[in-house]
């Protein structure tokens, strides 16, 4: 179908355009910024205006003191992916968008929980704590902390199993991401 | 040297030739810069005025424009020309004050958090922290302004900071890593697209704002000429293509010819040069051109695939890949005669569709003819610089644009109050020119504060007004789609257009009769120094043809 090359036309029924780029999955986006202040305000903004949705946000800075990393989750079954990276490329601070393959990458969440776990619901909420290889990071008598790192579904899956025990509060990170293998992210 | 004398060696080494702005407490340092910086600095009478006329000034000369303003109430004044700028893609760099360092975040006197404000709706902004960023920031902010997709960039200054001693050393070089426009366009895909054309058998070529601001006209027009294709315009790329050319078929959207909107309609392939797929250009956009493969050449990746898949996508500057897009078409040989039955099926759109209008059968004034007259008294080779409303669409109608850059409006935004501080920053960039403003009875009493700068500094732009009494499109809209329910839209006859003229020390003139229009304002655009003409017309007339809101092209009404 009229390669280029060659002067052999197109024909026009055979054109496709990617439509859609709505990919039904969760985009986990790692973005180098500059670090400079109000960065952060500009991505937020440009998500809020757009209308895009930021599941988790992540900011820290990198092994280099000028360039900070976000990493944000969207969800690509409400949002067009390539309008979100496109439009996050035009800002100026932004150096490089990376949207990680879920295959090849590994992620990792950070979560506390505070449980209120009296009497003898406690050490069996202790149990499920060795076997989510949590930590105990606080204890009173009414209630204890538990910290729990891991990937965002062994996260979903250790609230699901406290919540019985009396959950009073659940804070979590938000997702970092890296790329597997020797590739930077 | 003083950091605010370094902002002016920063404006000469930029090639800037004019300043338009308003000082304040926060901007007392850069103006006592100004005092004997040499730079051609004019006073206007409110920051919006000095937003616009720089707008109007990048519009009319493809440079950047520069406006100055104070922090709190002088930069939220701004705020306007700068999404204004934004929407239409125009290269302006705003340079605000801020108060002093000490005073940040402590709701100090006149202070505003002016990055906080414009943020979304500047491609770039920044706020000064140190005085020995300045230079830097500022050639940093004209690079931005003027590359790329252009865009308004705002650097924000504290009073204290552009007091500050640096040693002041001029940058030759800007570095932003995260900022590198594609000038290039991929051969391949221009390949692909020349080969799109040429087995084409019902094109169309639909240009944008885009044409004008990459000065690609000449290359549209030689392609679209070589080619032999049909081409229309948005209101932004007007003149982008000789509004006289038989291969022209009119503006297309929402008030464009019918011959291009069916074009539109009826294409099997639409190369968009520099356009953007509006909701005005589109209209219900489910049924936007759906037997048409598209090609979308554009300098800014995210506009391509936003609102239509593109089948072509072509990202670079649009000068750039039309004269190769030629070169590469040519080399196929297509045969013209694909496209015959094609332009015959335009031919009779174009004979049972011309734009139109019923004259008065008296004296009175229909105001597409005061845009006829204004053409004939120029002969189509002004500046026209238009406000927004009705006389906009009308302008956008009947003038026919054979140049780029000598149609000048508030596309994106829609800014009423655009059209005179425009004309005067366009005048001052032009100044060889005639340059006209056309504007409604609503728009002009927006910035009317101007007439005062143009009379000042000799500026001489001859506004026409088109005075129905009414705020026009609102009323059309209110007629058409709200059951002649006519709320809060008649503006009576205030104030006296021509005494107020005066009273700026502006001349004033009042035309009511159709009959020697043209030689009317044949003599106001003789008069030297501004001109306000007001231009009575018949009160309740309708722009057509239209495509209703949410309506289908095809389905044009009037």
């Amino acid at each position: 179908m009229g390669e280029p090359g060659t002067k052999e036309l197109l024909s026009l029924e055979e054109l496709n355009a990617a439509v859609g780029l709505r990919t039904g999955r969760k985009h986990v986006l790692s973005i180098l910024v500059e670090n400079r202040p109000g960065v952060l305000t500009r991505i937020a903004g440009l998500f809020a205006r757009r209308g895009f949705n930021i599941e988790t946000l992540t900011v820290g800075p990198t092994q280099d003191a000028q360039v900070a990393r976000i990493t944000l989750t969207v969800d690509g079954a409400l949002h067009p992916i390539d309008q979100v990276t496109k439009q996050l490329h035009k800002l100026i601070n932004v150096l490089k968008i990376r949207d990680l393959e879920p295959n090849g990458t590994v992620s990792r969440e950070l979560a506390m929980f505070k449980i209120a776990a009296e009497g003898p619901a406690r050490s069996e909420l202790l149990e499920f704590c060795e076997i989510f290889r949590g930590r105990v990071v606080d204890a009173t008598r009414r209630s204890v902390v538990i910290e729990i790192t891991g990937e965002e579904e062994k996260i979903n899956a250790f609230e699901e199993v406290a919540r019985p025990y009396g959950l009073i509060e659940i804070i979590r990170t938000g997702e970092i991401a890296m790329a597997r293998g020797r590739s930077e992210t | 040297m003083r950091a605010a004398d370094a902002v002016m060696e920063c404006l000469k080494a930029e090639g800037v030739d004019v300043v338009f702005g308003l000082p304040g407490g926060a901007n007392l340092p850069t103006y006592d810069a100004f005092y004997d910086a040499g730079i051609h600095h004019v006073l206007v009478r409110h920051e919006a005025g000095g937003g616009h006329a720089a707008e109007g000034y990048a519009k009319a000369t493809g440079k950047v424009g520069v406006a100055f303003a104070t922090s709190g109430p002088g930069a939220t004044n701004l705020v306007t020309p700068i999404a204004d700028a934004m929407l239409d893609s125009v290269p302006v760099v705003f340079i605000t004050g801020q108060v002093r360092t000490d005073l940040l975040g402590t709701d100090g006197f006149q202070e505003a958090d002016t990055m906080g404000i414009t943020m979304p709706i500047v491609k770039h902004s920044f706020m000064i922290q140190h005085p020995l960023e300045l230079p830097r920031a500022l050639h940093e902010a004209f690079h931005i302004a003027r590359s790329g997709r252009p865009g308004p960039v705002l650097i924000d200054i504290p009073q204290d900071l552009s007091r500050a001693d640096i040693g002041y050393e001029p940058v030759t070089e800007v570095s932003l890593p995260g900022y590198q426009p594609t000038f290039e366009g991929n051969h391949k895909q221009i390949r692909q697209a020349a080969k799109a054309l040429a087995a084409a058998k019902r094109p169309v070529i639909y240009a944008g704002g885009g044409v004008i601001n990459a000065n690609a006209s000449a290359e549209l027009t030689d392609f679209a000429i070589a080619g032999g294709f049909p081409v229309t315009c948005t209101l932004m790329g007007l003149g982008g293509f000789p509004g006289t050319n038989p291969q022209w078929l009119g503006m297309l959207g929402m008030h464009g010819t019918r011959t291009a909107n069916y074009a539109m309609d009826g294409a099997d392939l639409i190369c968009a040069v520099g356009a953007r797929f509006d909701d005005r250009i589109t209209g219900k956009l489910s049924e936007f051109a759906q037997q048409a493969k598209f090609i979308h050449i554009d300098v800014d990746p995210a506009e391509i695939s936003k609102n239509v898949p593109a089948h072509i996508p072509i990202v670079g500057d649009a000068r750039n890949i039309l004269a190769k897009l030629l070169v590469e078409y040519r080399e196929l040989e297509p045969d013209a005669s694909r496209m015959e039955d094609w332009w015959a099926q335009i031919e009779r759109w174009r004979a049972e569709y011309p734009l139109g209008y019923e004259d008065s059968t008296d004296s009175e004034i229909k105001p597409q003819y005061l845009i006829q007259a204004l053409y004939e008294a120029t002969g189509g080779d002004a500046v026209i610089v238009s406000d927004v409303g009705q006389h906009q669409m009308w302008a956008a109608q009947y003038y026919h644009f054979d140049k780029p850059r000598r149609w000048i409006n508030s596309g994106g935004l829609g800014t009423m109050g655009f059209g005179l501080p425009a004309a005067m920053g366009a005048q001052v960039g032009l100044p060889d020119q005639v340059v006209c403003a056309i504007t409604g009875d609503g728009s002009i009493q927006m910035n009317i504060q101007e007439l005062a700068t143009c009379a000042q500094n000799e500026i001489p732009v001859k506004v026409f007004i088109m005075n129905n009494g009414y705020l026009g499109m609102v009323r059309q809209w209110q007629e058409l789609f709200w059951d002649h329910r006519y709320s809060h839209v008649d503006m009576g006859q205030f104030p006296d257009f021509v005494k107020l003229a005066e009273a700026y020390g502006a001349s004033g003139f009042r035309f009511v009769d159709k009959n020697t229009l043209v030689e009317d304002i044949r003599a106001a655009i003789a008069t030297p120094g501004p001109v306000l003409a007001d231009v009575r017309v018949t009160r309740e007339e309708n722009t057509y043809p239209m495509i209703a809101p949410g309506a289908a092209a095809r389905d044009m009404v009037g």
